[in-house]
């Protein structure tokens, strides 16, 4: 199953999965971020489950789509996306961040397969995604390579050295993400050090800039289309998103950033979520194998009509 | 070559000494680019506006399709080299060895390293020996920056036929390197057949007063201050330890046990350089005096190489004094 064609139901509810699992793995943990990979949920989603090209059962599948994410401190969200998709099973999720487990606090190559380079310095991954797709490029392979930042990794001056690159080696097969949910360590990222007018100074850069709304299932999936339709110039998409998203009491609150819930404030979430941390912690840990997570009516929607198969 | 049998010493003649020839070690890079890129075409090479200066023009005019000028930007440059190594490619990346060991220090740690992608660094113009530009492109503090990173090679070529095969052994090996090499040219020891294994030094000259152990251009120092050392009888063997990283551990403990004394001979700060690497060895194999001819934690200057060198204290007549200083303490014990 290269390719899933989720519909917008069926992104919507894996998007409430990756919620739920980011909660209870955390709550696990006790250590890591809650923001950012509550506010990267949805076009994480609709990425992993409609956009890209991968395959979790062949790692090295020439004809992959390459996805990184330059934010590597929203590891939740990135190992609950690798999960539902198949990379591991979901039951891993319960050993991030331990000695014993597989999920480091910052993405690691060695340590969990399906990550293609190692992340967690900011500003470092468009870089990364250029030279991916200059090679890409170089071989004739046709694949999309798609890099996730933080508007406040935008601060970082390597991001615009990369930037510089990929739109003077007309990297169209580039698309950016930009997790815009206006928040960072220390404050509202104008507060701490203003990046406006964002989508002009992509622009001024040489790139084709689309602006979504990063919890809107069809404003992400538009997005995605417009970037692929772009020729001559790389993309980067503006996902305007809320920090926290999901659970009301972390919703803009940056102090959500990087800490993680307690075991209270975890089962306060997951009700808002529809769910207990009892119950999807027993989800969790009983998908034992590596597969496509199954849906609320409990179909594996990737063996559902047309295999999962974009037709 | 790489992968060779070691052969047996090859003690260089002295009138080669007297008056070597000189060649840039930088041409032997790019000598080298060439050789690997009609052998491999997934070997491409990456600049940051110093086509020339590095001598990678050579590669960029036969195989201009894998030659990517990334401009004036060497943290984009490493991090897109890991991205060009993720997909399969084995890219080498030249510039200074000032801004490609510290400028883009953070992007080799993370972004190469702890993922272990097949990077190759070139390192150019490291040591005083630049000469003119000064403190700010005089390379010297690589080998502490570079060994102290986990999955990290690194060779410090002494010539240009060493710098030539150090670049094609590197690309045959699936870590990240780091090769540092020089701009001005420089007394070749060596010749299109002496052999290169990586992490196995070469003894240049035997000897059992004691051993001087010497990477980059201080080998050449070495042998001059050997030849010197001989005339009053007194027969030091000379290592050339061109990998620092991995440590050639055998030839120096047997170099510690069999001559009792060693002195170091680099062209790199004192701290965290070839002596520490050797002492961190010596101290717990087999513990002999030791002497460190370095860089004395100064910053360089403007001035001619000759010049500079003998200022900083890393010419041959500082390593015989190392080497007498040694010596003493080896007889005092």
């Amino acid at each position: 199953m290269p390719r899933l064609d989720f519909d917008k139901d069926q992104l919507r509810e894996r998007a409430l999965f990756v919620r739920r699992d980011i909660i209870a793995l955390l709550a696990r943990s006790q250590s890591g971020h809650s923001g950012g990979p509550l506010s990267s949920a949805d076009f994480g989603t609709v990425l992993f489950f409609h956009e890209m090209n991968v395959d979790p059962s062949r790692l090295d599948d020439p004809a992959r789509d390459l996805w990184h994410f330059s934010i590597g401190h929203v590891t939740p969200v990135i190992y609950a996306l690798m999960g539902e998709r198949g990379y591991f099973p979901l039951r891993d999720l319960l050993g991030f961040r331990q000695f014993q487990g597989h999920l480091q606090g910052h993405p690691s190559k060695h340590d969990t397969p399906g990550i293609e380079v190692s992340s967690g310095s900011l500003g470092q991954g468009l870089s990364v995604s250029c030279g991916m797709a200059l090679g890409s490029r170089m071989d004739g392979n046709p694949r999309r390579v798609y890099c996730v930042m933080g508007d406040g990794e935008q601060q970082e001056g390597q991001i615009w050295e990369a930037a510089m690159f990929a739109a003077h080696y007309k990297l169209d097969h580039l698309c950016g993400v930009i997790d815009y949910n206006r928040k960072q360590i220390d404050g509202d990222v104008q507060d701490v050090m203003g990046i406006a007018p964002l989508a002009d100074k992509w622009r001024a850069f040489g790139w084709h800039v689309v602006t979504c709304d990063g919890h809107d299932v069809a404003s992400v999936l538009s997005a995605f289309e417009e970037a692929r339709s772009t020729k001559g110039k790389p993309s980067v998409i503006l996902a305007k998103t809320v920090m926290g998203k999901g659970v009301s009491y972390m919703e803009d609150d940056y102090r959500w950033h990087g800490v993680p819930p307690n075991a209270e404030q975890a089962e306060k979430a997951l009700a808002e979520l529809g769910t207990t941390l009892e119950a999807w912690t027993k989800r969790l840990e009983s998908h034992t194998a590596p597969a496509v997570a199954p849906s609320a009516n409990g179909a594996n929607v990737a063996n559902g009509p047309n295999g999962g198969r974009r037709p | 070559m790489s992968g060779t049998a070691p052969a047996a010493p090859r003690p260089a003649a002295a009138p080669t000494l007297a008056k070597p020839e000189m060649k840039r070690t930088r041409e032997g890079f790019g000598h080298g680019l060439v050789e690997l890129g009609e052998r491999d075409p997934r070997v491409v090479v990456l600049v940051g506006d110093l086509t020339g200066s590095t001598n990678v023009n050579f590669f960029g005019e036969r195989f201009p399709d894998r030659f990517i000028q990334v401009g004036i930007a060497e943290q984009n440059m490493m991090c897109v080299a890991a991205g060009l190594a993720a997909v399969g490619k084995i890219p080498f990346l030249a510039t200074y060895g000032a801004f490609a060991s510290c400028r883009s220090a953070d992007q080799m740690r993370v972004t190469v390293a702890y993922t272990n992608l097949p990077v190759k660094i070139g390192g150019a113009h490291g040591g005083i020996s630049v000469g003119p530009d000064g403190a700010t492109h005089q390379a010297m503090e690589e080998i502490a920056i570079v060994r102290s990173i986990p999955n990290m090679r690194m060779i410090v070529p002494c010539d240009y036929w060493e710098t030539r095969k150090a670049t094609v052994a590197a690309a045959g090996d699936a870590h990240p390197y780091y090769i540092r090499f020089g701009r001005e040219p420089v007394p070749v020891v060596t010749d299109a057949d002496t052999p290169f294994t990586i992490g196995r030094a070469n003894v240049l000259r035997e000897g059992s007063d004691l051993a001087i152990l010497a990477c980059g251009v201080m080998v050449y120092e070495a042998l001059v201050a050997a030849a010197e050392l001989a005339t009053r009888g007194i027969e030091a063997r000379v290592l050339n330890l061109h990998t620092l990283k991995p440590l050639d551990h055998a030839a120096i403990e047997r170099a510690a046990r069999e001559c009792g004394a060693i002195v170091t001979a680099e062209e790199h700060q004192v701290h965290g350089g070839l002596g520490g690497a050797v002492a961190e060895v010596v101290v717990s194999t087999h513990p002999v005096p030791m002497e460190l001819v370095a860089v004395r934690d100064r910053f360089g200057r403007s001035g001619k190489q000759e010049e500079l060198m003998a200022a900083f204290g890393i010419k041959s007549p500082d390593v015989i004094q190392a080497a007498e200083r040694v010596l003493s303490r080896k007889r005092a014990r």
